[in-house]
């Protein structure tokens, strides 16, 4: 059993509206074991973002609060920390790629200037040591010519160019942990292939660990060992990728394979499709949150919460069903 | 075939103007599409379609050269189909989609609906042919009025190209929703109170109010969610079967493409570099691009990996394509050639155009 490098225990994180205090992600468990990919899968409103924003606490930022819960990295409770202590982590033992590299990035200053300043501030090199790792750095990210590219501005570069530099920039000081959210969903589809066969590459030679949010199935099942299945504030499935692929057991798991069209099923057929519209949070409906939407739900599932129970197989389903839907998708 | 050309261009009136029309030059070298008289007849056609936007500099807003998002693109359309166009972003297909629906004026070429050359047509006459070609976009909420009211949303259409009277619009908005599977009882609300997957029910209830024969849809999926896509194009294809519609169906999602589309063309840097049959195209593509691409999107399933092939550099800027084939700087097969010559978009086979010096074997 690998040791576990961060451990998300009942985390409950939410806003303050006019309606009162609406949970974005609702008492949600999850470990990441060291030099493993975790995907969080999910649609819009999930709760995936809010999730790993609250790992960072960048979600203090945002307007949220954690209710409830931890997260542990490392043996230390992160929840708990201060902003001060929380700054020595962020961009050092844990750093963020985020969706839109060209946001991400600060206008005004070269790349290599942005990736000097958190090697001088974390591992407080020299500037010309920094300056050597900054070239080290774009070069491992397959950026041609580095030292030309480090003297850029973002606006020079290409959207594909510039989220090697953020993923350069995530690295720099050896972080334990990734968290990319979308790394590539702003990309187009060939770049997309090439970032994501950076970053596996990257995790095979430095040994971090990843925790990837996504909304694709296709990326995770690229990517993951291990995958989290979100709907509507609660992880509904989690297990490794191939009993989420193979093997899964939670109607919404299940349902969202079978509706992606794949490029071996049989043409202009009608497509299975989920039934109805994902809730909006602060609206959720009682019991089971899929349930207006699932079709195998039974009286049980509009009185009862299910919780995240273990499976026969050994992953774990928030559902009350018994057998789970019939197994096979082909 | 040039004569007319000349007149068109007058007919196209302002909109040709300041496009660069002239130093581009209008060349109709005898529109060959490689299709005479296969299957079903074309129900729109484009030939050596060109569309340019001017890139202006400088106080005086001069002309420093042109995009070339669309470059002597020909292809059609069947009657019955759905098209597939596929290609990344800025490779030209939403400006296709427009010059095709002659939302946006044509620098050079022409559009052929039902044998008419649409983008010669006088504004009365444009006016009638809207009723028989309509879009949907990719977000439904920023192509719906806010302000609007569904009923009036959908009935807008109806009020501006028929003589109905305001009740006959009301049943047939009615009628419209339930074929579209929206709640016709909500019909006096705004579009903010439907989620994104209703919205985009709206998008297309509107679209068929006038019963088009023709429909551009601009990445009508992609921002849904994924649970909702599938909903959404089951939609289309019901109404396709129901309503005898042809689509031009653009995505950058290949999985939604195969599965609706019976042929696909794929689009790089402003040119058609495939035309096939949905099948053939996935079974063997012809063009290292295709190949690529089709390589490069991530299946939802971890059985059966398939070899990746992972390109170098991004797309060029198509302001300034590379010269020959301008997929020769990222072409893991390119050699001399491609460097010095563009390939023509070319029958490979029945019903199947490639435009490569080396298609693949």
């Amino acid at each position: 059993m690998a040791q576990e490098l961060l451990e998300i225990k009942d985390l409950t994180v939410g806003f303050l509206t006019e309606k009162g205090f609406v949970r974005a992600t609702d008492r949600i468990s999850l470990s990441l074991p060291k030099g493993q990919t975790l995907c969080v899968v999910g649609e819009s409103g999930s709760g995936k973002s809010v999730a790993s924003l609250a790992v960072m606490r960048l979600i203090d930022y945002a307007g949220g609060v954690i209710a409830e819960g931890e997260v542990h990295f490392q043996g230390q409770d992160l929840t708990v920390k201060s902003q001060e202590e929380m700054r020595r982590i962020r961009g050092n033992k844990i750093t963020m790629v985020f969706q839109d590299p060209m946001s991400a990035l600060n206008p005004v200053f070269t790349v290599g200037e942005q990736i000097a300043e958190s090697l001088r501030l974390h591992k407080q090199l020299s500037a010309g040591a920094a300056w050597s790792r900054v070239i080290d750095m774009l070069r491992l990210v397959g950026i041609p010519d580095p030292e030309v590219r480090a003297r850029q501005y973002p606006h020079e570069m290409s959207g594909g160019m510039c989220q090697r530099v953020v993923i350069a920039m995530a690295l720099a000081c050896d972080p334990e942990l990734v968290i990319a959210d979308e790394p590539t969903t702003a990309l187009d589809v060939t770049v997309q292939a090439q970032i994501l066969e950076l970053m596996q590459k990257l995790k095979r030679e430095m040994g971090m660990s990843i925790l990837l949010i996504t909304h694709d199935m296709g990326v995770a099942a690229e990517m993951a060992d291990r995958i989290a299945v979100m709907y509507a504030g609660v992880i509904v499935e989690e297990g490794t990728a191939e009993d989420i692929f193979e093997r899964s057991r939670h109607p919404y798991t299940h349902g969202l394979l079978k509706s992606i069209p794949g490029l071996s099923g049989e043409r202009g057929t009608e497509l299975y499709a989920i039934q109805g519209n994902i809730p909006r949070l602060g609206e959720l409906p009682a019991g089971c949150r899929f349930s207006p939407r699932c079709p195998f739900a039974a009286e049980r599932c509009f009185r009862e919460e299910p919780p995240l129970l273990p499976t026969p197989d050994g992953h774990r389903s928030a559902c009350w069903l018994e057998s789970g839907p019939e197994v096979k998708t082909s | 075939m040039t004569e007319p050309n000349a007149v068109e261009r007058n007919a196209m009136g302002p909109h040709a103007v300041g496009t660069g029309a002239a130093a581009v030059g209008l060349s109709v070298a005898g529109g060959t599409l490689a299709e005479p008289g296969s299957a079903a007849p074309y129900l729109i056609e484009a030939r050596n379609l060109k569309k340019y936007f001017p890139i202006k500099r400088g106080l005086f807003s001069r002309v420093v050269g042109h995009v070339k998002a669309v470059d002597d693109v020909s292809f059609g359309v069947r009657e019955g189909e759905t098209f597939g166009l596929v290609g990344e972003s800025g490779c030209g297909k939403s400006t296709l989609g427009r010059v095709m629906l002659n939302l946006k004026s044509a620098t050079a070429g022409e559009v052929r609906f039902e044998g008419r050359n649409i983008h010669a047509l006088g504004p009365r006459e444009m006016r009638e042919l809207r009723e028989e070609m309509q879009i949907i976009f990719q977000d439904p909420m920023g192509s719906l009025n806010p302000r609007f009211l569904v009923r009036d949303l959908i009935g807008e259409p109806l009020k501006l190209h028929t003589k109905l009277s305001s009740a006959a619009i009301d049943d047939r908005v009615v009628q419209l929703m339930e074929l579209v599977g929206l709640d016709a009882t909500r019909r006096n609300r705004y579009p903010h109170e439907f989620s994104g997957g209703q919205r985009q029910r709206i998008g297309i209830a509107r679209a068929i109010a006038l019963e088009p024969k023709f429909i551009v849809a601009d990445e009508a999926v992609s921002a849904l969610d994924v649970s909702v896509q599938s909903q959404v194009l089951n939609l289309m294809m019901k109404l396709q079967e129901e309503l005898g519609l042809t689509y031009l169906f653009i995505a950058h999602g290949l999985n939604d493409v195969r599965h609706i589309s019976n042929r696909i063309g794929v689009m790089y840097l402003g040119k058609m570099v495939e035309v096939a049959d949905t099948d053939a195209l996935f079974a063997k593509p012809l063009h290292p691009y295709t190949q690529v691409l089709l390589s490069a999107i991530p299946q939802p399933t971890l059985r059966g990996k398939r070899e990746r092939i992972v390109l170098q550099g991004d797309v060029p800027s198509p302001a300034n394509p590379p010269s020959g084939c301008r997929f020769h700087t990222r072409c893991p097969f390119a050699q001399e050639r491609c460097r010095a010559e563009e390939p023509a978009l070319l029958e490979a086979a029945p019903g199947r155009q490639v435009a490569c010096h080396f298609p693949l074997a």
